[in-house]
C-alpha cells in the first residue's frame, strides 16, 4: 500500500502534466483543422521563431561540426582511419546531434520567451481579457506559434546540420589535411534520404515538444513574477529533458523505419 | 414581469479550501445599473468572473438570457461573452498593443477588416471615453485611469448588452473617479446597456446605482436602493456606509 502510495506520488504529476499537454495539443491541432489560424500573428511567429533563432543555431551547428571533426579526426588518425571522419561526422549530425542542438538551443532561446510571455499574459488577466472579448486563448496565442514551430523546426535543423557539414569539411581538409575529394565521396557514400528524413521528422517532433511545453506552463503560470520566472524555468528545463528522453525513443523506433549502417 | 436578464441562484464558490460564495441569489434586470458593494476580499470580483464564465462554481447557477451558462464548455461560451463586455479591474489591456489596436481588437477579431470602418468606429469608441489623441501610445505610458478608460473603450466598441465593471474606481483620484461615474451613466444613457459595478466606493454607488446590492459573507445582505440603503439601520449596512471598521479604536 506504501509503495503503491510513493508510487503514484511519483508518476500522478508527471502523468497529469503529459495529460494536459495532450489535451492542448488535441485542442490546437482541432482548431488548426478546422481553419481557425490567424495568418498574420502565424508569420509573424515564424518571423520571431524561424527567422530570429537562425544565428544561434547555425554558430551551435558549425562549432559542434568543428569540433566533432576534430575530435573523430584525433582518434582516427591513430588507426588511420582519416577518410572515416567525414560520413561519421555527418551521419551524427543529420541522425543526432543537430536536431538534439537545435531543440536544445531554440527550446533555451524561443520556449523561455514564448512561457514568459504567455505567462505575463496570464498574470496580468490579458487572457481573461482575450476570453471576455470571446476570443479563444488557444486559437489566438497556441496555434500560430505552434504553427510557426512546426515550419520552422525542420528548416532550422536542415541549416543546423547543412553548417555542421560545412565547418566539418572546413577543419577536416583544409585545417586537419584530409583529402577532399575522399572526404566528399565517403560523405556522399554513406549519407542517405533517409537519414535526412530522420532529422526532419526528429525537428518536427521536437518543435511541437517544445511550444506545447512553453505555452502550457505560460498559460499555467500564476503568483505574479515570481510565477513567471518559474514557469520559464520550468519550460527550459521540461523541453530539454523531454528532447533529449525523446530522442531516445525516436532514435530506437526510427531506426525500425530508416536502419542505419545497412548500405 | 419583467424577466431578469442575468439569474442567479444559489452561487457558492471555494478557493483554498475557503467558502468565498455561499448561496449568492442575486437578479439583474434589462437596463438598469446594479451596483455590488463590499468589502475587499469579500469576493465581488470572483463574483463578477462568474457571470462571464471566467470562474466555475462548485454548486448554482447562472441563467443568462434564458440560457444556463454555468455548464456550458469554453467554446459554447463565446456567444455569450459577444453580449458581455467586462472592465477589468486594472484595465487588462494587451500590452503588445498600441492603444488603437487595443481598442480596435474586438472589431478585427469579430471579422471587421475594413480600415476606414476601424478607424471610424475606435474613433468614436474613444471620444466616448474622451481619449481622443491617444491612440498611439502603449498601455504602459497611460495613467491607471487612462488605462480604465481605453478598456472601457475597447469594451463598448461592439456594443455589448450588459458591461461588468470591476471596480471602475479604484485607485483613481476623485476627478478621474467622476469621470468614470459619469462615463458608466452616459453609456447606460447612450447605448442603453445593462450594467453591473462592483465596487466600494460609496461615492460612486450614489452617482451610478438604479439598485444596491451589498455582499456579506458570501451571500447578499442588502437589496434596494441607495435611498434605502442610506436609511437602512442594519448594523452591517450602517459599518459599511458610514465606512466603520467596527474595531475598537484606543
Amino acid at each position: 500500500m506504501r509503495v503503491f502510495s510513493i508510487f503514484s506520488g511519483l508518476f500522478s504529476p508527471i502523468l497529469a502534466s503529459l495529460g494536459e499537454l495532450a489535451m492542448l495539443a488535441g485542442d490546437t491541432f482541432g482548431s488548426i483543422a478546422r481553419g481557425r489560424i490567424r495568418m498574420g500573428l502565424t508569420i509573424r511567429q515564424i518571423a520571431e521563431i524561424g527567422f530570429g533563432s537562425q544565428l544561434v543555431v547555425v554558430v551551435t551547428g558549425a562549432f559542434t561540426g568543428a569540433v566533432f571533426t576534430a575530435q573523430a579526426y584525433f582518434q582516427f588518425a591513430s588507426l588511420n582511419m582519416e577518410t572515416a571522419v567525414g560520413p561519421v561526422v555527418t551521419l551524427a549530425m543529420f541522425r543526432e546531434l543537430g536536431p538534439a542542438l537545435t531543440g536544445l538551443m531554440v527550446a533555451g532561446r524561443v520556449g523561455a520567451a514564448m512561457s514568459a510571455e504567455i505567462g505575463t499574459m496570464k498574470v496580468t488577466q490579458q487572457i481573461d481579457a482575450l476570453r471576455a472579448l470571446a476570443v479563444n486563448p488557444v486559437d489566438y496565442l497556441v496555434v500560430p506559434r505552434a504553427l510557426a514551430m512546426l515550419i520552422s523546426m525542420p528548416i532550422l535543423v536542415v541549416e543546423c546540420v547543412g553548417l555542421g557539414v560545412l565547418a566539418s569539411y572546413y577543419v577536416g581538409v583544409h585545417v586537419l589535411g584530409i583529402t577532399g575529394v575522399y572526404f566528399v565521396a565517403n560523405v556522399q557514400k554513406f549519407t542517405e534520404g533517409s537519414d535526412i528524413m530522420m532529422s526532419l521528422i526528429k525537428g518536427f517532433v521536437f518543435g511541437g515538444l517544445i511550444v506545447f511545453i512553453s505555452c502550457r506552463e505560460g498559460l499555467r503560470a500564476k503568483d505574479g513574477a515570481v510565477g513567471v520566472g518559474r514557469a520559464t524555468t520550468a519550460t527550459v528545463v521540461t523541453s530539454s529533458l523531454a528532447i533529449l528522453i525523446t530522442n531516445f525513443f525516436l532514435t530506437m523506433a526510427l531506426n525500425i523505419l530508416f536502419p542505419a549502417g545497412q548500405r | 414581469m419583467i424577466e431578469p436578464l442575468i439569474h442567479v441562484q444559489n452561487l457558492v464558490q471555494r478557493i483554498g479550501g475557503q467558502e468565498i460564495l455561499r448561496g449568492l441569489n442575486l437578479d439583474l434586470f434589462p437596463g438598469e445599473t446594479l451596483v455590488l458593494l463590499g468589502k475587499s476580499g469579500g469576493g465581488k470580483s470572483v463574483f463578477l468572473r462568474h457571470l462571464i464564465g471566467l470562474m466555475r462554481p462548485v454548486s448554482g447557477s447562472i441563467v443568462f438570457e434564458g440560457s444556463e451558462i454555468t455548464t456550458l464548455k469554453e467554446r459554447e461560451l463565446e456567444p455569450i461573452r459577444r453580449k458581455i463586455g467586462m472592465l477589468f479591474q486594472d484595465g487588462a489591456l494587451f500590452d503588445s498593443m498600441n492603444v488603437f489596436d487595443n481598442v480596435a481588437f474586438p472589431l478585427r477579431e469579430r471579422g471587421e477588416h475594413d480600415p476606414a470602418v476601424v478607424r471610424e468606429k475606435v474613433a468614436r469608441s474613444l471620444a466616448m471615453v474622451n481619449m481622443t489623441g491617444h491612440e498611439h501610445k502603449m498601455p504602459v505610458n497611460l495613467s491607471g485611469g487612462m488605462r480604465k478608460r481605453v478598456a472601457l473603450a475597447r469594451a463598448i466598441i461592439s456594443p455589448p448588452d450588459v458591461i461588468l465593471y470591476d471596480e471602475p474606481t479604484a485607485g483613481l483620484d476623485p476627478i478621474v473617479s467622476d469621470s468614470i461615474n459619469r462615463l458608466i451613466r452616459r453609456l447606460q444613457s447612450q447605448l442603453r446597456v445593462t450594467s453591473l459595478v462592483v465596487t466600494h466606493d460609496m461615492v460612486s454607488c450614489n452617482r451610478v446605482a438604479d439598485r444596491v446590492a451589498l455582499l456579506h459573507e458570501g451571500r447578499i445582505h442588502f437589496l434596494g436602493t441607495t435611498q434605502q440603503l442610506r436609511d437602512a439601520q442594519d448594523p452591517i449596512i450602517r459599518d459599511f456606509v458610514d465606512g466603520r471598521s467596527g474595531e475598537t479604536v484606543y
